[in-house]
């Protein structure tokens, strides 16, 4: 279990630490440690843009976004089997999503990656069966809720933690996730996922946004 | 209502997240998130992973006007979207395949109906009306079933499932579900392949009710 006060698991780096890079030798390894320099929980930079696009309208950050996602989202939906002049136009299409949706983004749920994979994922899906998927009832906040920042920061640190674990992957390993996530594996290989050693982090993320929605709960209904 | 117990199995919810889940049966796991806090929150874990793979994808460059293109389709209106939205018992992913519609019930016999919602290839997708303490017909499947209770209750050689629990059952259950006696049980169940049942009447109507 996860313990109360998530925030006292982030170490602050002391002053001479602070050129060590991310990813960088110097570092301990954070999954057995669970320590994080506090700029490694800290959102991520599209993460922020994505704020900046929900808030403010930022054009610029948006641009931003594209730059950073554009070129990726077109290489996932090219391993998904579109052509390249295809993926651009579904590239086109997930971005503008994007940009027309941003209202919907809850940084104390999600990281603009994991957003922006679930809206390219519904749009193959669409694509592919020429109707949209299925998608649970919306979750509202309540009205004038003020952000919660320790919440985004235990989701940042998890998610930190679930790309170092990724890191460590085998390369087989790494390949079934990914034909999953951007191509089609059977549902019959789907249950070898459920093996890999990502298994606890996740658990952690789930817990965290579980607790997160009870809080949600009880401001609801008070 | 009391608490959910019986939650959608990980390579289900894995295949739902990746877009690897036949249509019919999302709209249950989807309908299911609607209606259970774990597994939504197990489903965005999932989802994270999905973000983080993307972030470390190695990138394909866009055509060099790709970013004008996009600039200047940012002008556009959004497209009109009417979203449909849960009403009474039934999510929105159920009111999606209802077409917003109340359902069109047709009758099975014995009090039970059901509504088919969608028949392919890879699965179809009905809603059950089962009378209180009434019994579906035994049947065994060829394949997979998904069924989450959406009113009242049933039971049957797996244990009991209220409100918003699903029932995963393979090919090996051969079971024999029995609604609650606190009213009528309405559930929403998703099969890979027609389901067999086990008394010879019923089966010689399969083809006509395409249960």
């Amino acid at each position: 279990m996860m313990p109360d006060d998530r925030t006292s698991q982030i170490v602050i780096a002391p002053p001479d630490s602070g050129a060590v890079m991310h990813g960088g030798p110097a570092r301990p390894t954070g999954e057995e440690s669970g320590i994080l320099h506090e700029n490694e929980a800290s959102p991520t930079q599209p993460t922020l843009w994505l704020i900046a696009v929900r808030d403010t309208r930022d054009r610029a950050a948006f641009m931003q976004l594209f730059d950073h996602f554009g070129p990726r989202l077109k290489a996932m939906l090219i391993r998904g089997g579109l052509r390249d002049g295809s993926a651009e136009d579904v590239v086109q299409d997930v971005m503008l999503t994007v940009w027309h949706k941003a209202a919907q983004f809850d940084p104390h749920r999600a990281e603009a990656s994991a957003w922006i994979y679930r809206i390219a994922r519904n749009r193959r899906i669409d694509l592919a069966r020429r109707k949209p998927p299925p998608e649970p009832d919306p979750l509202a906040e309540p009205e004038g809720s003020e952000p919660d920042a320790p919440q985004i920061l235990a989701l940042g640190q998890e998610a930190t933690l679930l790309r170092r674990a990724l890191e460590a992957l085998s390369p087989d390993q790494a390949k079934v996730l990914e034909q999953a996530y951007f191509e089609d594996l059977p549902h019959s290989r789907i249950s070898e996922m459920t093996g890999l050693p990502l298994g606890t982090i996740k658990s952690r993320i789930r817990l965290g946004l579980e607790r997160l929605r009870r809080d949600l709960k009880d401001l609801r209904q008070p | 209502m009391t608490a959910i117990t019986h939650h959608i199995p990980d390579d289900l919810l894995d295949a739902h997240v990746t877009g690897n889940l036949p249509h019919a049966f999302s709209v249950v796991v989807a309908a299911h998130l609607s209606l259970c806090d774990a597994c939504r929150a197990r489903a965005e874990a999932a989802e994270m992973l999905g973000g983080a793979l993307l972030d470390r994808v190695a990138p394909t460059s866009m055509s060099p006007g790709a970013k004008e293109r996009l600039l200047a389709a940012l002008e556009d209106a959004p497209p009109p979207t009417t979203p449909i939205a849960r009403s009474g018992i039934f999510p929105a992913p159920v009111m999606q395949a209802l077409d917003g519609q109340p359902p069109k019930w047709r009758m099975l016999g014995g009090g039970i109906r059901q509504q088919i919602l969608s028949a392919d290839r890879e699965g179809s997708l009905r809603l059950l009306y089962i009378p209180a303490g009434r019994a579906v017909p035994e049947h065994s499947h060829g394949g997979l079933e998904l069924t989450l209770v959406l009113q009242g209750s049933f039971s049957d050689s797996e244990g009991r499932f209220g409100v918003g629990d699903v029932e995963t059952a393979g090919d090996e259950v051969d079971h024999q579900p029995i609604a609650g006696m606190e009213g009528p049980c309405i559930c929403l169940a998703a099969t890979d392949a027609p389901l067999r049942f086990r008394a010879m009447i019923p089966r010689l109507l399969q083809p006509l009710f395409r249960i």
